[in-house]
């Protein structure tokens, strides 16, 4: 063989396999799994085509509940009031660790939350993400709907122990609830337009075509509210982390998650459906939560939450939302 | 000519930063005209991409009609300035200054979109993992749907996210293995690296069959 060819086979080889000799361009930078820990493969919507043992009456009410989580904005109006479905902060269909999966609701509920200091079912839990992250109001206990979707949650916990609390990949904290460095906004600003703007828009409006939402909007009447787990900035931090920029999750380093994050939550949205009515005196009262908020602090020379603003939802708070002290 | 290519680039370079929309100050008359005569030294866009704008499947020419002027006046100066390599199209543009060249992506921008889909002979279990693809991704592999950046329908987003429904098979598998390859690195921020990257060979031939069958236009 001459050197010439060798070359070209050489050549040849290069192209033919770019992608088994090249180190990729943009990894999947995921954090590792703790020794001991959970980790939970969700079943997939082919798994449940070939699950026999499954009735496939309840297939269908499964299904149902995937479609009503992944098009939540079929029910805007009615359950949802912002431009967000559950999918669009649980991503891959509420399945993926470290994007918050949410079967671990149906294995660790009932249980107690601090959030409203009471023990909350899987229906509740699901209440919670519909009245602040989609600033909604949720479907009716018992409901069809609320049915549908616990199957939905259900289901994809299918294998998983019950009560097993140390979950790998579970909710959006891995960065730890303080932050590291000093949040400053228009260090924030900087991230945001290198990295976000592109999808999310200028002044974060998200983007729209064909009147469908393909970007959410990150702040503003279409986002989700003042009360929503999202505004916390560790929590905020932790998502960026890990999912964003879409398809670069680990991307950015953790100062630019901590500091993107306060940025997009030092901007207005709507009321919290908790507010008494005095922004001072709401983060007062839940201050165990809005300690890690900019919510009733002053950002740029405004006081962040004061007002009656609800957004397109027409009240403040569903009824859902009520203490239980089972007397 | 080389520094005056050096300085035209630039020029060009410092334009598209500046974000000045292709559609605004592109003139489509004239584009019309350069689109048949050529720049000079290559062949007139219509020999590859059409009359039409419609290009075609066999040759691996993209359809252009329709496409978003501002998405397209950025292809141009990409392979001009060698981020996006094509050994057969850039030749073609290499003696146009950013003017003719918004010219051109203006015209082609406002050209009604053609019937382009290409029916296939592929197997249903192909597309059936072309449509899985684009409409539900691939989590487990790290590939969002297609959709949640190319839009309702595979139709475009804005200036960034081109329409990919209803494109010629064969030029959406040569775009997807260039980025495999580094033919074409000009996505921002390699969001569409990202994705092409992790597919498979047989990924690719599947998207790009379903894509390609696909309507280019609104239903
Ligand atoms: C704006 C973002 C956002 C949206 C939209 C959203 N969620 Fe959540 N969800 C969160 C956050 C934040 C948490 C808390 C994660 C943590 O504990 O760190 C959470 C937690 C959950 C959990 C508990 C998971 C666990 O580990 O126990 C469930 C269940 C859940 N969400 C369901 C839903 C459903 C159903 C919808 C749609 C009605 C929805 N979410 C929409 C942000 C969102
Ligand atoms: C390529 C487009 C793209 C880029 C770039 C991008 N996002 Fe997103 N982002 C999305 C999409 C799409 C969703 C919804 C996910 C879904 O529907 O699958 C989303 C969801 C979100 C959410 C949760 C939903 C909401 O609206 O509150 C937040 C927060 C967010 N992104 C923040 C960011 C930040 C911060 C950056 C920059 C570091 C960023 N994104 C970059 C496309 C993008
Ligand atoms: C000899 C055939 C040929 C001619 C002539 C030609 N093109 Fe192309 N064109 C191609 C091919 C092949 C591609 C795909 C390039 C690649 O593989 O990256 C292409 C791609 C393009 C693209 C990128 C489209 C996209 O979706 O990203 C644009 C824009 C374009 N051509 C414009 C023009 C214009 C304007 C002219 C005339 C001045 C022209 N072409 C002349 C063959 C040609
Ligand atoms: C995270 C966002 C994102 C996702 C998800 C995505 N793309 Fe893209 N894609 C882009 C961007 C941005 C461009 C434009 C690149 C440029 O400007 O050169 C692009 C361009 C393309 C092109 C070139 C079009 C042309 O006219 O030359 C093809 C083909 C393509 N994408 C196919 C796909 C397929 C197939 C999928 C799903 C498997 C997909 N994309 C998913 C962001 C995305």
């Amino acid at each position: 063989m001459t050197l010439k060819q060798t070359l070209s086979l050489l050549a040849g080889l290069i192209v033919a396999s770019p992608v088994a000799l090249a180190e990729p361009e943009v990894p999947v930078n995921l954090p590792k799994f703790k020794e001991g820990q959970y980790v939970h493969h969700a079943p997939t919507v082919e798994d449940l085509k070939n699950d026999d043992s499954i009735n496939p009456e309840l297939k269908k009410v499964i299904l149902k509940g995937r479609d009503m989580f992944m098009n939540t904005q079929q029910f805007r109006g009615k359950y949802v009031f912002n431009d967000l479905n559950c999918k669009s902060c649980h991503l891959g269909e509420g399945r993926m660790n470290w994007s918050a999966p949410i079967w671990p609701a149906a294995t660790t509920l009932p249980d107690y939350r601090g959030k409203n200091h009471h023990v909350n079912s899987l229906e509740e839990r699901i209440a919670g993400c519909f009245s602040f992250s989609m600033n909604g109001k949720p479907p009716a206990y018992g409901s069809d709907d609320m049915l549908a979707m616990v199957a939905y949650h259900q289901w994809l916990a299918k294998g998983a122990p019950v009560y097993e609390k140390n979950i790998g990949g579970r909710g959006f904290s891995h960065l730890g609830r303080e932050a590291p460095e000093k949040l400053d906004f228009e260090r924030g600003k900087a991230v945001y337009q290198e990295n976000c703007a592109i999808c999310h828009g200028e002044n974060g409006q998200g983007q729209r075509k064909d009147g469908e939402v393909v970007f959410p909007p990150l702040w503003g009447d279409g986002s989700y509210n003042w009360g929503a787990g999202m505004t916390r900035v560790f929590t905020a931090a932790s998502f960026i982390k890990n999912n964003m920029p879409l398809g670069k999750p680990g991307s950015l380093s953790d100062e630019e998650a901590w500091q993107v994050a306060n940025f997009i939550n030092s901007h207005e949205r709507p009321q919290d459906p908790r507010y008494t009515g005095d922004v001072k005196e709401t983060r007062e009262k839940y201050m165990n939560f809005h300690k890690y908020t900019n919510y009733g602090t002053v950002v740029n020379g405004t006081l962040l939450g004061d007002h009656d603003n609800t957004g397109t939802k027409p009240f403040l708070k569903p009824d859902v939302l009520r203490p239980r002290t089972f007397e | 000519m080389n520094s005056f290519l050096h300085v035209t680039l630039a020029a060009v370079l410092a334009m598209a930063a500046t974000s000045a929309s292709a559609a605004e100050s592109g003139n489509p008359d004239r584009g019309a005209t350069l689109a048949t005569q050529g720049d000079g030294s290559g062949a007139p866009c219509t020999a590859c991409h059409g009359a039409d704008g419609a290009g075609n499947n066999a040759g691996g020419f993209p359809r252009l009609a329709g496409l978003d002027a501002d998405y397209l006046f950025k292809q141009m100066v990409d392979m001009n300035a060698g981020k996006r390599t094509s050994p057969v199209m850039q030749p073609n543009i290499d003696n146009f200054d950013e003017q003719q060249l918004r010219d051109l992506a203006a015209y082609y921008a406002g050209m009604p979109v053609p019937k382009t889909s290409t029916a296939t002979s592929v197997d249903a279990s192909v597309m059936a993992m072309g449509s899985k693809l684009v409409n539900e991704g691939d989590w487990d592999n790290y590939v969002p749907p297609c959709s949640t950046c190319h839009g309702p329908g595979n139709h475009g987003v804005g200036h960034v996210f081109p329409a990919i429904a209803g494109q010629h098979p064969n030029y959406i598998r040569s775009q997807l293995q260039a980025w495999q390859n580094n033919q074409r690195n000009n996505d921002p921020n390699q969001l569409m690296t990202a994705i092409a990257e992790r597919l498979s060979q047989e990924q690719i031939d599947a998207v790009a069959a379903y894509l390609g069958s696909q309507n280019a236009t609104n239903p």
